[in-house]
């Protein structure tokens, strides 16, 4: 008993090495906490003051109505009103793959909403995505996005918020698991993938579309749905709108890797973007319906603005497609196909679907749409099809949805066929299980 | 509660919102022209329109239609003679009658999409609508009746 000199000799190098490891891990850990604390620090916003709620008088109409334009732009309602719940009084459930966060009360209502920040305290959290008591916000709240709009446009969005009705509602707590939670760590996130900015113009391009890149790159946040994230939920620099899935729905790619047979030219952007739906590319559905039920109020100009940038984020110019034949061509080998005996796919179109959606003589009829020239039909992934065959769409005219009219494998079939049918397209793997999936979603 | 315009007349209904359209007008507003064939939007017989196109009632619930323009077979002319319903008689294309709403009104989109319809475009659009006596030939020629008569005195849009 302690006598050293009994132990074996291998014994004190192994302690030597841990001794050693032990050190080297305890310096590491030092340093990183150093490291978080002046990044924590470099990021450290203080509390602003909070105010009383200004009276609904402090705010011309005119600012107030710019701002209810400028708030259907950035689709403020479809996250920050929840199903069924008062507008803009938060509580949604966002789904993020860390967690569940819920949006919060956009009201001036002076316990759960934002009844005391002052335009300064608004802007800053549009800007750098920090509440009023200094408390960094969740990237799931676009800040990235909304640091390029203009002192104007925020300072109408706060007229309009503020002069909303007040509701008393607090969202639910977040279910972010430890450190997640943790709001300082996002400073770090910060340091990574946040520079605020001012939108700059490009003096190269016109008007019309450097209006809508400032609209798409800020207050619409286009690429927080069409461009793929990374594993810490950043956008991915250099692979800006090349379209990733999102909650049961996919988001198209933007760009020339779009799989759509006919080009997203300025003039289909507008029409999808203004009415919803388009005779040559199909319906806008589910997320996407809420991004142009915003829009509604938007000007002409500023919906115009969008689709001459994104038709160049598209490519569109550059994309030589005789239009007429590609009608004509699906048109008409739609009709065919779906004459083929001894196909279950092709019985099942013909049954629920062939009496809207079949054109003839080259033409798409605007209410009946094409499926050979629909965008979902052609996409990568099945979830917006399967979506709309599930659950319907109101936009140019109503369809019914088919949930309870047809089994998994029904669907699976028709989409299959639709698919090998009417798109030049690889076959959609594991249909049916992707059908089950968003059978049993909630959105 | 939903308000809804059917024919015209508006009605309130107290029900689910996901109450088929087919039982609203059925059960509720009492009008039984229109007819329950599969209940799964696959045979066409409880065809109506709504805001002016076809859609099969049995599968669209209640709370999809609210904000829209509802009409029903008893609805499609203010004295039951819109040409379709006129050359039905003239060739007697019904024989039990059951699918005959749901065929007129598939037919009145028809008619508004393709004036002149070929046998291509009756075979596309109303492949949707079964007829269990097998009255396809004079129902296609019933079709081609009205868009000719249509042509020469445009219904009443």
């Amino acid at each position: 008993m302690g006598d050293s000199r009994a132990r074996p000799a291998c014994f004190e190098w192994n302690c030597r090495l841990i001794k050693k490891i032990v050190t080297g891990l305890l310096l590491m850990l030092a340093l990183l906490l150093v490291a978080a604390g002046l990044v924590a620090a470099w990021h450290w916003r203080p509390a602003l003051a909070p105010i009383q709620p200004p009276p609904a008088d402090a705010f011309s109409t005119q600012l107030v109505e710019q701002g209810r334009i400028l708030a259907g732009i950035g689709n403020c309602a479809s996250c920050h009103t929840a199903k069924g719940g008062a507008d803009y009084a938060g509580g949604r459930a966002m789904d993020t793959p860390f967690g569940t966060i819920y949006a919060s009360n956009l009201t001036p209502d002076t316990q759960t909403g934002i009844g005391r920040w002052s335009l300064a305290v608004f802007q800053r959290a549009m800007r750098e995505g920090v509440r009023r008591d200094g408390d960094h916000l969740y990237p799931v709240f676009p800040y990235t996005h909304f640091t390029l709009v203009n002192e104007a446009d925020l300072t109408a969005l706060y007229a309009y918020f503020m002069t909303r009705p007040p509701v008393y509602a607090a969202p639910q707590a977040n279910t972010l698991p430890f450190p997640l939670n943790l709001r300082a760590l996002q400073a770090g996130w910060k340091l990574l993938y946040f520079k605020p900015a001012a939108f700059q113009t490009n003096p190269a391009q016109g008007l019309d579309w450097n209006r809508g890149r400032y609209l798409a790159e800020g207050l619409a946040h286009c690429a927080s749905c069409h461009t793929p994230r990374n594993a810490l939920g950043a956008e991915i620099a250099g692979s800006a709108y090349l379209g990733r899935p999102m909650a049961h729905w996919y988001a198209p790619a933007l760009t020339g890797a779009n799989t759509a047979p006919l080009p997203w030219t300025a003039d289909e952007l507008y029409a999808f973007l203004r009415t919803g739906a388009t005779s040559l590319h199909g319906v806008a559905a589910g997320p996407m319906a809420q991004v142009v039920q915003g829009l509604k109020a938007a000007p002409d100009s500023d919906v115009r603005a969008l689709a001459v940038y994104f038709a160049d984020v598209a490519g569109a110019a550059r994309r030589k497609v005789d239009v007429e034949a590609v009608v004509k061509e699906g048109i008409e080998h739609s009709q065919k196909v779906s004459l083929v005996d001894n196909d279950r796919g092709a019985s099942l179109y013909v049954a629920a679907c062939a009496s809207c959606h079949s054109n003839s003589d080259g033409r798409p009829v605007a209410l009946r749409p094409e499926l050979s020239l629909n965008s979902a039909v052609s996409a990568p992934d099945p979830a917006n099809l399967l979506q709309v065959i599930l659950r319907g769409s109101h936009q140019a005219g109503l369809m019914p949805g088919f949930a309870q009219a047809l089994s998994d494998a029904d669907i699976a079939q028709l989409a299959a066929y639709l698919r090998r049918s009417r798109s030049h397209q690889p076959a959609w793997p594991e249909l049916e299980a992707a059908v089950a999936r968003i059978r049993a979603s909630s959105n | 509660m939903f308000q809804i315009t059917v024919n015209g007349q508006a009605h309130t209904v107290d029900t689910d919102p996901q109450t088929p359209l087919l039982w609203v007008l059925r059960d509720i507003v009492k009008l039984t022209g229109t007819k329950f064939g599969c209940g799964i939007g696959l045979c066409g017989a409880c065809t109506v329109h709504v805001d002016g196109r076809a859609v099969r009632s049995c599968i669209t619930p209640i709370v999809s239609v609210e904000a829209s323009a509802i009409t029903t077979i008893e609805g499609l002319s203010p004295d039951g003679k819109h040409p379709l319903q006129q050359a039905w008689i003239a060739t007697q294309a019904p024989q039990c009658g059951y699918c005959q709403s749901g065929q007129i009104m598939q037919a009145a989109t028809l008619l508004r999409d393709y004036p002149q319809p070929t046998d291509a475009n009756i075979d596309a659009v109303m492949s949707g609508n079964l007829c269990r006596c097998m009255a396809y030939v004079r129902i296609r020629k019933a079709i081609k009746l009205a868009a000719a008569s249509m042509q020469e005195a445009p219904p009443h849009a």
